[in-house]
């Protein structure tokens, strides 16, 4: 099958909805502009003009409200915030409004809008240029959250979202944006709410998020040499967690790592692990490990970076703490 | 649209229905069989009135914490409302909103929010798409003087007049932000200045004269079915009961008793009651006529929301998403 990069995955996705449903507007700051968004955007308010591939000034808790709006009034709405770490000015309209319009006026409209951020991390970029928000949007009860780890998930789970006649939180990691990958030409969908199991394994299950995949691939392939057999789940959605997925692995291996971008306390990585114990506690032989950041924000210095994005390093390390000490 | 006697007795009409609910509202939560919080409208009836009778079913209006006035005024039923308030599964929200958030989507009402000024820029998307799908329909929002203390309302102006659109602001200046008078709250409390600087048409009008918000909406809305932008109109009001609930807000020393009188003597149903006797367009009998019709339908929502179902703690998690529950 033909390869692409994730951002030419996530550019066709965009380019095939707005062709294929005249109600899909794309909404944000930068969008006209392709460095802005790593390329993501490029060709689309050539070919869809500026009605539909709406550029806005920093306003994000305006631009916020005016998505919502326009969902409520017949239009589909793909709202782009270039940075996760400007969205905390949006909140009130994404967790006092989107989320609970539905519920709040008796289901009597929904809210099709898709919520799309961009984890832009790394390169000294500090505290207020990195930050992986997927835990803070999992835990509103009207949001479905999802992130994908490949150039065919980004494209599929995006359409998804689009499709989706709730309010989606789309969240995707700039690390992952040159990384190639198979992707059908025709729109299709990654089912919202389903994992995937991307290498099967029989020592531990080692679940992860977004970016994080790559770097858990790279600690399987790295373990095989010690003979360690690893199965890696790729989440895909945050929420709804695939849970049958999660508890199946669980309760084939014994033994659960998982690995995401997001902080420790109170993170995702916190939410699957009491998951998995209140659902799997029987079949486990091992505590559950969460590899993910520190409770620190995000440092500018590259050494220290170094130190604060775990890597395959940490999971490995990770899956062979969980192997030593319990039988 | 003139003034002619048909449209005054309507405004009339759905002046003295706003009035005569909230004034029963305020007696049914006294006896608590209203539970939910409630902020009444009396007092602010010429404004909701005023503006939605410019308005036809397919435009949206979007309304705050005090919204029963604007959700009689676009047609929301008055059956539904009370079962709201009940929080009956009835209700226009299914018990689910109570008060502070109504939605009577077949009648262009998609909701109220609660948060103040947070259906200001919702609004202002709403007219956003109403101009994507090339349809003439407008969007409103109402929302009180305090709204215009939050940075969202100024992205909205901003966003409004940037993009050109069909939205109409309505600032309800009922000179309080809950228990602050509005002189503590901004340094320059003329609201309507904060349009020009945003580069749309802002008026201040006395909201309590419904001619005067008839014809400054009639205009607004005109201007923006007619693709020539937004605009802010602030009508100067008083809200006669307290912030929240069926007091005065005077036992809690928050407000002057004279200042109320004053106000009492600006009410906009005696305003347009001396209009319509002055040219003779009615009669005490029709007015007494009016009042019992009036009286009759509130009584038939009260006895409809009193029978209304409670809502099923089975379907608790109904409606969190369209599926129903993840």
């Amino acid at each position: 099958m033909r390869r692409i990069s994730y951002v030419d995955a996530i550019n066709e996705a965009l380019h095939q909805k707005l062709a294929a449903d005249e109600r899909v507007i794309l909404i944000g700051q930068g969008v006209t502009s392709p460095w802005y968004v790593g390329n993501t955007t490029v060709g689309l308010a050539d070919k869809f003009g500026s009605e539909r591939v709406i550029d806005t000034p920093v306003s994000e808790s305006g631009t916020t409200g005016v998505a919502i709006g326009a969902a409520l009034a017949g239009l589909r709405p793909v709202l782009l915030f270039p940075r996760m770490d400007f969205m905390y000015y949006a909140l009130d309209q994404i967790a006092n409004h989107a989320s609970n319009w539905r519920y709040m006026f008796g289901g009597q409209n929904n809210i099709p809008l898709t919520i799309w951020g961009i984890i832009n991390r790394g390169g000294e970029q500090a505290a207020q240029h990195s930050q992986a928000l997927q835990a803070i949007f999992a835990h509103f009860p009207g949001l479905k959250v999802v992130m994908p780890g490949n150039p065919y998930d980004a494209k599929g789970l995006l359409t998804a979202s689009i499709e989706d006649d709730n309010p989606v939180v789309f969240i995707d990691d700039r690390w992952l944006y040159q990384n190639m990958g198979e992707v059908p030409k025709e729109l299709y969908t990654t089912p919202i709410g389903k994992g995937a199991v991307l290498r099967t394994g029989k020592d531990i299950t080692l679940a992860a998020t977004s970016y994080m995949v790559t770097e858990a691939l790279k600690a399987a392939e790295c373990l095989e040499r010690e003979n360690i057999d690893v199965e890696i789940i790729d989440l895909r959605s945050i929420k709804p967690l695939d849970e049958s997925l999660l508890f199946n692995s669980a309760k084939k291996t014994g033994r659960m790592v998982i690995v995401d971008g997001g902080w420790k306390t109170c993170g995702v990585s916190a939410e699957i692990s009491a998951l998995v114990a209140e659902m799997a506690f029987n079949h486990l032989r091992a505590p559950i490990i969460r590899v993910a950041l520190p409770d620190a924000p995000a440092p500018a210095s590259q050494i220290l970076e170094e130190a604060y994005y775990p890597r395959a390093d940490n999971i490995a390390e990770a899956i062979r703490e969980s192997l030593k000490n319990y039988s | 649209m003139s003034d002619s006697k048909e449209i005054l007795l309507k405004l009339y009409t759905d002046m003295v229905k706003i009035r005569l609910f909230e004034e029963k509202v305020a007696e049914l939560l006294e006896k608590r069989a209203i539970k939910c919080p409630v902020h009444l409208y009396t007092g602010q009836e010429s404004i909701a009135v005023g503006v939605c009778a410019h308005l036809k079913r397919e435009d949206y209006v979007f309304s705050t914490h005090r919204s029963h006035g604007h959700f009689l005024a676009k047609g929301g039923g008055i059956k539904k409302l009370m079962a709201e308030l009940y929080c009956k599964e009835e209700g226009c929200s299914k018990g689910r909103g109570g008060s502070m958030h109504l939605a009577d989507a077949g009648m262009g009402l998609p909701g109220s929010s609660a948060i103040v000024g947070g259906t200001i820029p919702i609004a202002v998307g709403a007219a956003l798409a109403f101009k994507t799908r090339k349809i003439d329909n407008v969007s409103v929002v109402f929302f009180g003087d305090g709204a215009t203390n939050e940075g969202v309302f100024y992205e909205s102006l901003n966003l409004a007049a940037l993009m050109k659109l069909p939205v109409v602001f309505v600032c309800e200046n009922n000179l309080y932000s809950t228990h602050m008078h509005i002189s503590s709250c901004l340094a320059d409390t003329h609201i309507y200045k904060k349009a020009e600087a945003s580069g749309l048409a802002g008026i201040k009008i006395d909201g309590n004269d419904v001619l005067k918000v008839f014809k400054a909406a009639g205009e607004a809305v005109s201007a923006a079915r007619n693709g020539k932008g937004p605009a802010l109109i602030e009508c100067m009001t008083y809200r006669w009961r307290g912030h929240v609930g069926p007091n005065y807000d005077i036992d809690k020393g928050l407000r002057d008793k004279k200042e109320l009188q004053h106000w009492m003597e600006q009410c906009p149903i005696i305003k347009i009651e001396k209009i319509l006797f002055e040219r003779d367009y009615i009669s005490e009998t029709e007015k007494s006529d009016i009042h019992i019709r009036v009286d009759e339908e509130i009584e038939e929502a009260i006895k409809f929301a009193d029978e209304a179902r409670s809502p099923n703690p089975d379907e608790l998690m109904v409606n969190v998403f369209k599926e129903g529950q993840l």
